[in-house]
């Protein structure tokens, strides 16, 4: 099952969106409460990353036997460091951001936590291509 | 733990939610940071928090938190409300800081996670 999302940078009002329905649809398709849990986290996490720091992204999600497999492409800033940024503490972010309750350096290390397999790319002027993996069966 | 006991406890005002919530609250977790809260990896949580925004709500809805008490006389905007209406959250807001909130809710006997 494939869905896509598209979110706009700088759309606080819509952040989470995309995870709350995909949230939805797992619960709807009777996927483990604490799977769904980590899943919808590091989503909501990246998802609020693109809407902080991007123009625009697109997110792919691909629901399968077993595993969930999400794609989040922005067109953005890039990041410079990927190293730098997944240091817990490190932040970018905007005076907006933090009166959001994000911006603590926290969301690249939240997201690591809670994915099986975590790929960033991201080049600098152009966008960041994040890929979480959550397997549905202990591997 | 109830929701009618913590309206009582906090001198509070349900503003979004049923008061028929039957959800046992044992834990309780104080923060305005919500990538913090979105470290939460337990079930029947309150959110003890001073930050009144949309997000809030989404936070609490990841994290499976069913109840935010919104402390300090901070008020839920009507999106918040109708963001937690769908998401079968409560919202109890209370005149009460933070800090008395969480004290009120340990001596009551709930418990901390970290």
């Amino acid at each position: 099952m494939d869905f896509i999302f598209n979110i706009e940078g700088g759309d606080f009002t819509n952040a989470g969106f995309a995870s709350s329905e995909v949230k939805k649809i797992l619960k709807k398709l009777n996927v483990d409460p604490k799977i769904t849990r980590r899943v919808v986290v590091a989503l909501y996490e990246a998802e609020v990353n693109v809407v902080a720091h991007a123009y625009r992204g697109v997110i792919h999600v691909d629901i399968d036997t077993d595993h969930i497999g999400i794609v989040l492409d922005d067109e953005g800033p890039g990041i410079s460091s990927i190293e730098q940024a997944m240091q817990e503490g490190f932040s970018t972010a905007s005076p907006k951001v933090r009166e959001m309750g994000f911006g603590a350096g926290m969301g690249l290390p939240n997201i690591s936590k809670n994915a099986d397999v975590l790929n960033i790319t991201s080049e600098v002027g152009k966008g960041t291509k994040v890929e979480i993996i959550t397997y549905l069966k202990p591997q | 733990m109830d929701i009618h006991a913590i309206l009582k406890l906090l001198n509070g005002t349900l503003v979004a939610g049923q008061l028929d919530n039957t959800t046992g609250f044992e834990n309780a977790f104080a923060s305005d940071l919500m990538s913090d809260v979105l470290t939460v990896d337990a079930d029947n949580t309150l959110l003890i928090t001073g930050l009144a925004n949309i997000q809030t709500i989404r936070t609490a809805e990841m994290s499976d938190i069913e109840c935010i008490i919104v402390a300090r006389n901070k008020r839920a905007t009507e999106e918040m409300i109708e963001l937690a209406n769908h998401s079968h959250i409560c919202i109890i807001e209370t005149p009460f800081s933070v800090f008395r909130v969480a004290g009120l809710l340990f001596q009551y006997g709930l418990k901390p996670l970290y």
